[in-house]
């Protein structure tokens, strides 16, 4: 019952949800969205526990939506999406009572969005229709785009449209490929389907045709994850989003990006992606972000900005552990990609309260507030660190695994991307000094409130998940290694002796 | 009487194949008859728009029981077409003409439009429609063209008190009738290398006597789809739409965005598909224009800073993304026409529908920012249009979104991969047209206290945008059902001309639940 149901249950709940928020009275708006969420986090939860790790697809449901077109509407889940899945649910509820304060006008809209997102998150990480998948992924486009346009600063208008036109340009490339795709396996099979497997199963050689459908997903996920030189939409939209939105577009949507290189544009080109002058492409442009992202971000007086490049470089890592294929590098992506989702995550909380302290994002706004707000110093110490990838914490376990994994494939990029983790440490302790140490010379920053319970309610969760996996992420990696390792296996197998030889 | 062996030599069998059509005459001529003894009150007005409402209901009808009776002339080639393909034609001209006058009740009452003539108009407009999608010979496609666009010449300039309105009249008629012209043009000539005006004998001529490359009926294929151009309002023959559209009172530019160029298309297609299927040389001139047309339409609208003349171009667009199906000419594209169609007429009729409750004597004038902050103030309002807004840029979970993808699968299964990619960029340009609007209403502060407090949709206005609203939502997220329908009404236009002695397969009548 359960193993069927529990995803569409997960789709479908957040937008029941969202129609209580928007017709029940405003005052109790958050309150609601809260719970709703909080009941969606528990439905999430046996996931972690009946998840098979080397049961493949599960929790699948496939019952027909639109025949004559041969659409269905198929869900499941492996190892590549669960954990997606459940920082999803994770991080939902706690941008929710993120946004208790920060939040002020409009209410109902905000929280009844923020539920239809979780919807659209949920199922881009569970399609395994490509219809369905499309469908979602744009689906989640409007309520992000609402967010940032209604509840953003002040640059908000350009933020949002820019945030929009990126990511819708490259998606409608992507449904022409997904079209084009579903035409050639008919041709071959004659089974018009959308559905992933029979896709996937059916795929065979496709000839030069292949690079260009390649190109088009390429073109939507690069947008998304974002890597360079399609990254200049993030800085605007990450600065402008209210906190709750910046926390979401980190720690999920980014993600979305490198999921479709895991689930869809690699396994179903990979002679395109392992390609020397696709692959040396890829990882080339993984470094820049990785490098650049992380110079750029030195340079950043405002502490949002800095976190969102410093997105770009960490997503720069799961790329290029994806494209190193072996099974440490790829284990390392995922872990990359959910540490990203909880460390920046945090950090855009943080950046959030300060904010909603001192109405300034500017790093030089601050100084010496660790004498007086310590507990949220503390926080922004562990957080922060966790972020450079310091043992003990998240991000080393993620960014080691990628590094290890990588060196056997690319030496030379994973030395270069190995400076990359030198030049994390570069930005943020100087930031994280002139925030928190330094002289306290700004009268304002005197009397300053330290965190109240419900800030603390937001960011121990995830400060117990930074430190839980620093230490002990075996149950992690356990439930991600065999998905990792069809992943590598069907990869180099359909691409043939030649480039699995390596 | 077997409907599904009507021998249209017979006067009594082409009356029932010519019902719907004759029924909405007979009610035309009730609401002349009537108007020319009441027009001195609102009230008299009131009358004229039910008289043509239940005049439009029961030709629907007399159409539904043709469909359903699986009505069906095999055998000789006649004037008229009997397919389905026609039916459900005549369904979406109907409906068009029924939202527009329950968007009229309110308007012309507002406007002080004391002129019942109006609707007796509108319904003559919509007979040539539906003679249009049923003629099967192109002198029956030109009487409902003409009888379509006198009508709406004059439905243009119905508002003596504006001189855009009349502005936009003269425009429409100079250049309208200048477009008929080519179309005549080439019919003759077409008559002239065939021997015939019937589409299924052009057809049989072109494949018996070779006349794939023959000039003049090249020269004519060429004159007749410039005819068309000027209809559809494709680009280069687009020029007249802009100024028409924002001149003409808007529940008519909503009536002649949908309706009218809906008819041309349905038309369009029927002639090339069943008279010029053996003709190469179409399908490029076509692609052509589509490409142009998607192209100028939608740069030239993210010109615009009027919300009318900005839902102009966008129709000059969409007239470029229903070219990509007719340049399939398979029938998957006439089904994906037919069921763009319906959404585009859905959701451009409640766009105007909802621009002509904002706008107040000279709703020329509204421009995109006057729609700020209209969501703070009325949200269902301002939820409405962002559907409709929605639905035009083609985002999933819209009827729009499911047209759209249709046309391309129909486009990617011909073949027509680059043209499939032109509708995709240019759609993404769209974005920045139909987004502002959005951006006004949601994320932009109200200009003054009550500036959208003089809005107003009458009750029947509202109706017909719920209406067209839920439609959109609903064929976004379920669209089997009209889908199955425009396939099988696609499927019925015929390719090739019919060997004479065909035995009909008698077919019975459809169970009542089976639509």
């Amino acid at each position: 019952m359960y193993q069927t149901w529990v995803l569409t249950a997960l789709i479908a709940w957040p937008l029941v949800a969202a129609l209580g928020v928007l017709l029940g009275p405003a005052r109790w708006a958050k309150h609601l969205a809260l719970a709703a969420s909080l009941v969606e986090f528990a439905l999430s939860v046996p996931l972690w526990w009946t998840f098979v790790p080397a049961g493949g697809m599960q929790f699948q449901l496939d019952v027909p939506w639109i025949p004559a077109w041969g659409i269905r509407y198929t869900v499941g889940v492996d190892g590549l999406s669960l954990f997606l899945v459940l920082l999803t649910t994770f991080l939902v509820p706690l941008s929710v009572l993120g946004s208790y304060t920060y939040i002020t006008t409009r209410e109902r809209g905000f929280y009844a969005l923020m539920l239809v997102l979780t919807s659209g998150m949920i199922g881009v990480f569970v399609s395994l229709d490509l219809f369905l998948f499309y469908v979602m992924w744009e689906v989640m486009l409007i309520p992000m785009y609402f967010i940032i346009g209604v509840w953003g600063g002040e640059n908000r208008l350009y933020a949002a449209i820019k945030f929009f036109i990126y990511t819708f340009f490259g998606s409608l490339l992507m449904l022409l490929a997904i079209l084009v795709l579903v035409y050639l396996v008919r041709q071959r099979t004659g089974v018009y389907s959308f559905s992933y497997l029979h896709l996937i199963g059916h795929m065979g050689a496709l000839g030069p045709v292949a690079f260009w459908l390649f190109a088009a997903f390429f073109l939507a996920f690069a947008i998304k994850v974002p890597m360079f030189p399609l990254h200049t939409w993030l800085p605007d939209a990450h600065v402008e989003a209210p906190t709750a939105g910046s926390v979401i577009l980190a720690g999920i949507l980014l993600k979305m990006g490198t999921y479709g290189f895991l689930r869809f544009a690699v396994p179903f080109f990979p002679t395109v992606a392992l390609h020397p002058w696709v692959q040396a492409g890829i990882v080339g442009l993984s470094l820049i972000g990785i490098v650049y992202g992380g110079l750029v971000a030195m340079v950043q007086p405002d502490f949002k900005k800095l976190i969102a490049y410093s997105s770009v470089a960490h997503l720069g890592f799961v790329m290029l552990g994806i494209w190193a294929l072996t099974l440490q590098s790829v284990q390392g992506a995922l872990m990359v990609m959910i540490n990203h989702g909880i460390s920046t995550g945090a950090l855009f909380f943080l950046a959030g309260m300060l904010y909603e302290r001192r109405h300034s994002r500017l790093i030089d706004a601050f100084g010496g507030i660790a004498r007086v707000v310590p507990m949220l110093a503390t926080i922004l110490t562990i957080v922060s660190l966790s972020s450079i990838g310091l043992p003990s914490t998240n991000g080393f376990v993620g960014e080691l695994l990628v590094l290890l994994g990588a060196f056997q494939t690319y030496p030379v990029a994973t030395t270069v991307a190995a400076g990359g983790v030198i030049v994390a440490a570069m930005y943020l302790l100087p930031a994280l000094q002139r925030v928190i140490f330094n002289p306290l010379d700004k009268p304002e920053n005197e009397k300053l409130l330290d965190l109240t319970p419900r800030e603390l309610a937001v960011l121990l969760p995830l400060v117990a998940c930074i430190l839980w996996i620093g230490l002990y992420p075996t149950p992690f990696l356990r439930r991600m290694e065999p998905a990792a390792q069809h992943f590598i296996e069907s990869v180099r197998a359909s691409a043939g002796t030649g480039t699995a030889a390596r | 009487m077997n409907l599904a062996a009507l021998d249209l030599a017979s006067s009594r069998d082409l009356m029932i194949a010519f019902a719907p059509e004759l029924v909405l005459t007979a009610w035309t001529i009730v609401v002349l008859l009537t108007v020319a003894w009441r027009h001195r009150t609102a009230r008299d007005l009131r009358v004229a728009g039910w008289l043509t409402l239940a005049g439009l209901a029961s030709a629907a009808g007399a159409a539904w029981f043709l469909w359903w009776q699986r009505a069906a002339a095999p055998g000789i080639p006649a004037m008229i077409a009997v397919d389905d393909f026609r039916f459900v034609a005549d369904w979406l001209f109907l409906g068009t003409a029924a939202v527009t006058v329950l968007v009229s009740f309110d308007y012309l009452e507002r406007e002080n439009l004391l002129a019942p003539e109006y609707y007796a108009l509108l319904l003559f407009g919509t007979l040539g429609m539906m003679v249009m999608a049923g003629g099967a010979d192109l002198m029956m496609i030109f009487l409902g063209l003409e009888v379509m666009s006198v009508s709406v010449y004059v439905l243009a300039g119905v508002n003596r008190h504006s001189v855009a309105s009349a502005e936009a009249a003269l425009k429409y008629f100079l250049l309208g009738a200048f477009g008929s012209g080519f179309l005549v043009y080439g019919i003759a000539l077409v008559y002239g290398a065939t021997g015939t005006t019937n589409l299924p004998s052009i057809g049989s001529q072109i494949a018996l006597a070779s006349l794939q490359d023959s000039v003049l009926l090249l020269a004519g294929l060429a004159l007749v789809l410039v005819g068309f151009g000027f209809k559809v309002a494709a680009v280069p023959f687009h020029m007249w739409a802009p100024d028409v559209y924002d001149g003409a009172p808007t529940p008519v530019t909503a009536y002649m965005a949908t309706g009218v160029k809906a008819a041309a298309f349905v038309a369009l297609f029927r002639v090339l598909a069943e008279g010029f299927g053996a003709v190469a040389a179409w399908p490029q001139i076509v692609w052509w224009l589509a490409v142009a047309t998607m192209v100028v339409g939608n740069l030239a609208a993210l010109a615009q800073r009027t919300v009318k003349r900005m839902l102009a171009y966008s129709s000059v667009a969409h007239a470029g993304y229903l070219l990509v199906a007719v340049t399939t000419g398979s029938a998957a594209g006439s089904a994906a026409l037919l069921f763009y169609l319906v959404a585009y007429t859905l959701m451009t009729l409640a766009a105007f529908a909802l621009l002509a409750a904002k706008g107040r004597n000279g709703e020329r004038d509204v421009l995109i920012d006057d729609l700020a902050g209209l969501a703070s103030s009325r949200p269902w309002l301002a939820f409405a249009l962002a559907v409709c807004m929605l639905s035009l840029l083609g985002f999933p979970a819209t009827a729009g979104f499911i047209g759209k993808w249709y046309i391309l699968v129909a486009a990617t299964a011909a073949g027509q991969t680059v043209l499939a990619a032109v509708l995709v960029l240019t759609s993404v340009v769209s974005a920045g047209y139909y987004l502002p609007v959005i951006m006004a209403m949601y994320m932009k502060p109200e200009p003054f206290e009550q500036a959208h407090a003089p809005m107003r949709l009458g009750l029947l206005g509202r109706t017909a945008v719920i209406a067209s609203v839920v439609g959109l939502l609903y064929f976004g997220v379920l669209p089997n059902r009209l889908l199955d329908l425009a396939r099988a009404s696609g499927a019925a236009v015929r390719k090739a001309p019919a060997p004479a002695a065909m035995s009909p397969v008698p077919l019975a009548p459809r169970a009542p639940t089976s639509n």
